[in-house]
C-alpha cells in the first residue's frame, strides 16, 4: 500500500470539501479540479483505494476490465468494457486500469485496483490530505443557506458545501441474540485457519458467497442461510443477485457436496461446552425451528454507511445500510449542502424500472455519477454554464442512436443516466450530455428527447423519453440480439418518434 | 428504520399483512427493499412503465390522474399493484406529500410473492373489491 507523505489542504476554509479517498473521492475531486473549483479532500486513509486498500477478502475483484475490449483504450466507447478505471477528459488517464493487470483473469486483483487507482491519482495530480480522520460536523446557519464545520484529527475544516464519499464500509451485524459470537465478513481471518472447520455463514449475498467460493478447499462443510432464496445475477439478468464468480457452491450444494444453502432467519447462537457453535434457525418455507452445528460462524450481513453525525444534523437515512435519502443530484434529500459520491448515490434508486436498480453501488457506475454530480454543482453554485454543442436537427437521429450503441454512461446506469437532446426555439438544437433520468422527467424546461438503455430482466434495449409541451412520453425499441442500434430499423423507428417533436425535419 | 426485524415490525399491525406469522413478516421484510421519499419527489409515474409494488411504513402521498387529486395514501396502504398485475404503466402518478418511507418489491417479483403468500394476496383482493365498491357508489351517485 502506498503512503503519502504530501499533507496538503491544512485546516481552514474552504468552497468544498471531499471527505474520502477511495474511487468517489478521487473522481469527485478530479472533475473538481478541472472545473477549477477550489477544494480540500480530506481521508483517514494512509494513502488512496479506499475499501480497494483491504478488499474482496479473497483479493479478487467482481468487476471486469477487458484489456482487448472491442473499443480503442483511452476512448470513451472502452469505458463499456472497463469497470474500473477512473473517467478523464485527458485521453491519456483514460482505461489505464488494463495497464496494470497480468493476464491471469477479466477480474481485477484487488492489488491491481489499488495500483490502478493510486497511479490515476499521481497521474491526475489529485491530492488528498490523508490521515486526516473526520471526527464531527457542525451546521451554522447563515442568511446565505448552512455552512458546514468538519472537525477532524488535523483540526477543522469549514466549508459552504460538503461531499462524502466514505463508502458503504462499516461493518452491520443484526441484532440476533448471540451475534457477538459470529465474526463479521470484516473480521474474516486467513482461509487456511477454517482448514476442516464447519461454517455457517449467516448472508447469502456476494459477500457470503465469495466467502463460502474461497473457504471450499479449507472447509469441511459450509451452510449458508438467510430468509429469503438466494439468487445469482444469471437469474436475474442484472447485478441483482450472488455473482456468477461464486456460483460454485451453488452447484455443490444442489450435488450434496458438503454446501447447504438455507432460507432460513437466524434466531440465535449459542457456545457449546466444547467450543463449537449452535445456530438456531426458523425456516422460511414451514416457520419450523431447525438448528445446525457449527465450528465457526461469520456474519456476512453487510455494511452501512459511516455517516457519523449527519443523521443527527437533519440527513435522513434509510435501509439496513443506513443510505442516506438523496435528491435527483446526490444532495441529502432533507440536508441542502451535504452531498455525496461513491457507493453512497446508490441512495439515489432513481426509478428501479423492473425492479432493476442503477449500479451506482459499483465503480463503473458511481464514477459517473460524480462527473454528473461535479457538472451539477458547479452550474449550480458556482455559476459555470455545461457546454452545450450545437446539434444540426439532421444529425439528432444518429446522434441519439450512437449514444444507446456506444455511451457507457447508459450501459453502465440502465434507466438512471440518460443522454439529451433539447429543442428549444431560442437556443435551437443543444446536446445537453449526460443527467439522471429522473431529473429529465420531473424537471422543466424546453421540449427534448431523452435516450436510455433499459433491462427488464429478460432483454436491453434502447427507451426513447420525450418530453413534449411538459408531458413526457415513453418508446420502448426493440432489442437487438448484438445490442447494435444503428441500422436502419432503428434509423426509422427513431425518426418516426422524433417527427412528433421536429414536424417530420429530424428524419431528412 | 433499518432491520429486518424493525420492518418485520413495523408492517405486523397491516392489514395487508395481518394473517402472516412472524418468520414469514421476516421473510417479506427481506424481500422488500425500503426505500425513501423526500416530499414533493413523484414515486410513481403516470404513463411509464416497469413499476413496482409499494407500501407506506410512514409518510403519505398523493394519488394524482391528469393533474386531479384522486386520493391521499397513507401508513399501510399500498399502490403500484394495478400496474404490476396488468402489466400497463400506472394511470396516476403518485406524489409524496411529505417524507415518505415504504417498502417495494420490484415488478417482476410480485407474481412469485403473491403465489408464495395466499394470505397477503386475499387481503390484498379484499382492498381493491373495497376500492371498486367506492367506485362503484361513486359512480352511482354521479348518474
Amino acid at each position: 500500500m502506498t503512503e503519502r507523505d504530501e499533507r496538503p489542504f491544512p485546516p481552514g476554509e474552504y468552497p468544498i470539501v471531499v471527505v474520502g479517498s477511495g474511487p468517489g473521492a478521487l473522481q469527485t475531486s478530479y472533475f473538481l479540479g478541472r472545473y477549477g473549483i477550489a477544494h480540500a479532500v480530506i481521508s483517514a486513509d494512509p494513502g488512496p483505494g479506499g475499501m480497494f486498500r483491504k478488499w474482496p477478502f479473497f483479493q479478487r475483484l467482481l468487476s471486469w476490465t477487458k484489456p482487448y475490449a472491442p473499443a480503442e483504450r483511452h476512448t470513451r466507447a472502452f469505458e463499456r468494457w472497463d469497470w474500473n478505471s477512473m473517467l478523464a477528459i485527458e485521453p491519456e488517464l483514460r482505461g489505464i486500469s488494463a495497464e496494470f493487470m497480468d493476464g491471469t483473469s477479466d477480474f481485477p486483483s484487488r492489488p491491481e485496483m489499488e495500483a490502478n487507482l493510486t497511479a490515476f491519482a499521481d497521474r491526475a495530480g489529485v491530492l488528498v490530505r490523508y490521515g486526516c480522520r473526520w471526527e464531527s460536523t457542525r451546521r451554522e446557519e447563515t442568511p446565505d443557506g448552512d455552512r458546514f464545520t468538519l472537525v477532524t484529527s488535523d483540526g477543522e475544516y469549514r466549508c459552504r458545501y460538503a461531499i462524502f464519499a466514505v463508502g458503504v464500509a462499516e461493518p452491520y451485524s443484526p441484532k440476533t441474540p448471540g451475534i457477538e459470537l459470529a465474526v463479521h465478513y470484516a473480521d474474516t481471518r486467513d482461509a487456511p485457519t477454517y482448514a476442516g472447520k464447519r461454517l455457517f455463514i449467516i448472508g447469502k449475498q456476494n459477500s457470503g458467497f465469495e466467502l463460502a467460493s474461497g473457504l471450499l478447499q479449507w472447509a469441511s462443510r459450509i451452510a449458508l442461510s438467510s430468509p429469503s432464496p438466494a439468487k445469482t445475477s444469471i437469474e436475474t439478468r442484472s447485478l441483482v443477485g450472488v455473482r456468477a464468480r461464486y456460483v460454485q457452491p451453488f452447484e455443490d450444494s444442489i450435488l450434496g457436496g458438503g454446501v447447504d444453502i438455507l432460507s432460513a432467519s437466524t434466531k440465535g447462537i449459542t457456545r457449546n461446552p466444547n467450543g463449537t457453535f449452535v445456530v438456531q434457525l426458523e425456516r422460511s418455507d414451514t416457520a419450523m425451528p431447525m438448528t445446525v452445528e457449527a465450528d465457526e460462524v461469520i456474519a456476512a450481513t453487510g455494511f452501512t454507511c459511516p455517516l457519523l453525525d449527519l443523521p443527527s444534523l437533519g440527513v435522513a437515512t434509510f435501509g439496513q445500510s443506513k443510505l442516506p435519502a438523496q435528491t435527483d443530484y446526490w444532495e441529502s434529500a432533507t440536508l441542502p449542502g451535504i452531498f455525496f459520491a461513491g457507493t453512497i448515490t446508490q441512495g439515489q434508486g432513481g426509478l428501479k424500472k423492473h425492479g432493476i436498480p442503477p449500479n451506482s453501488g459499483a465503480v463503473h457506475g458511481a464514477r459517473y455519477n460524480a462527473r454528473v454530480l461535479v457538472g451539477e454543482i458547479a452550474r449550480r453554485h458556482f455559476g459555470i454554464e455545461p457546454t452545450r454543442p450545437a446539434l444540426a436537427l439532421r444529425d439528432v437521429r444518429d446522434h441519439l442512436l450512437d449514444e444507446a450503441t456506444l455511451a457507457p454512461e447508459l450501459w453502465h446506469q440502465k434507466a438512471f443516466l440518460a443522454s439529451v437532446v433539447s429543442f428549444d426555439p431560442d437556443a435551437g438544437v443543444r446536446d445537453e450530455g449526460i443527467m439522471p433520468l429522473t431529473a429529465f422527467l420531473d424537471g422543466e424546461g424546453p421540449d427534448a428527447v431523452a435516450m436510455t438503455i433499459e433491462s427488464d430482466g429478460t432483454s436491453i434495449f434502447p427507451v426513447v423519453y420525450v418530453r413534449q409541451g411538459g408531458r413526457n412520453e415513453e418508446y420502448a425499441l426493440e432489442a437487438d440480439p448484438l445490442h447494435d442500434y444503428q441500422g436502419l430499423a432503428y434509423r426509422r423507428a427513431l425518426g418516426t418518434i422524433l417527427d412528433r417533436l421536429t414536424a417530420g425535419a429530424s428524419a431528412a | 428504520m433499518a432491520s429486518r426485524e424493525e420492518i418485520a415490525d413495523a408492517i405486523a399491525g397491516m392489514a395487508l399483512f395481518a394473517d402472516l406469522a412472524r418468520p414469514q413478516l421476516i421473510g417479506v421484510a427481506s424481500r422488500f427493499e425500503e426505500t425513501f421519499f423526500p416530499k414533493d419527489a413523484r414515486v410513481l409515474r403516470q404513463g411509464l412503465t416497469g413499476s413496482g409494488f409499494y407500501v407506506i411504513l410512514d409518510g403519505e402521498a398523493d394519488v394524482i390522474a391528469d393533474g386531479q387529486k384522486r386520493a391521499t395514501l397513507a401508513r399501510g396502504e399500498f399502490f403500484g399493484e394495478v400496474s404490476v398485475l396488468l402489466g400497463e404503466p400506472p394511470i396516476a402518478d403518485v406524489v409524496a406529500t411529505r417524507p415518505l418511507r415504504c417498502i417495494v418489491l420490484g415488478g417482476p417479483g410480485v407474481e412469485a410473492f403473491l403465489v408464495d403468500h395466499p394470505r397477503v394476496m386475499y387481503r390484498m383482493l379484499q382492498a381493491q373489491a373495497r376500492r371498486l365498491r367506492g367506485a362503484n357508489q361513486r359512480f352511482a351517485a354521479a348518474q
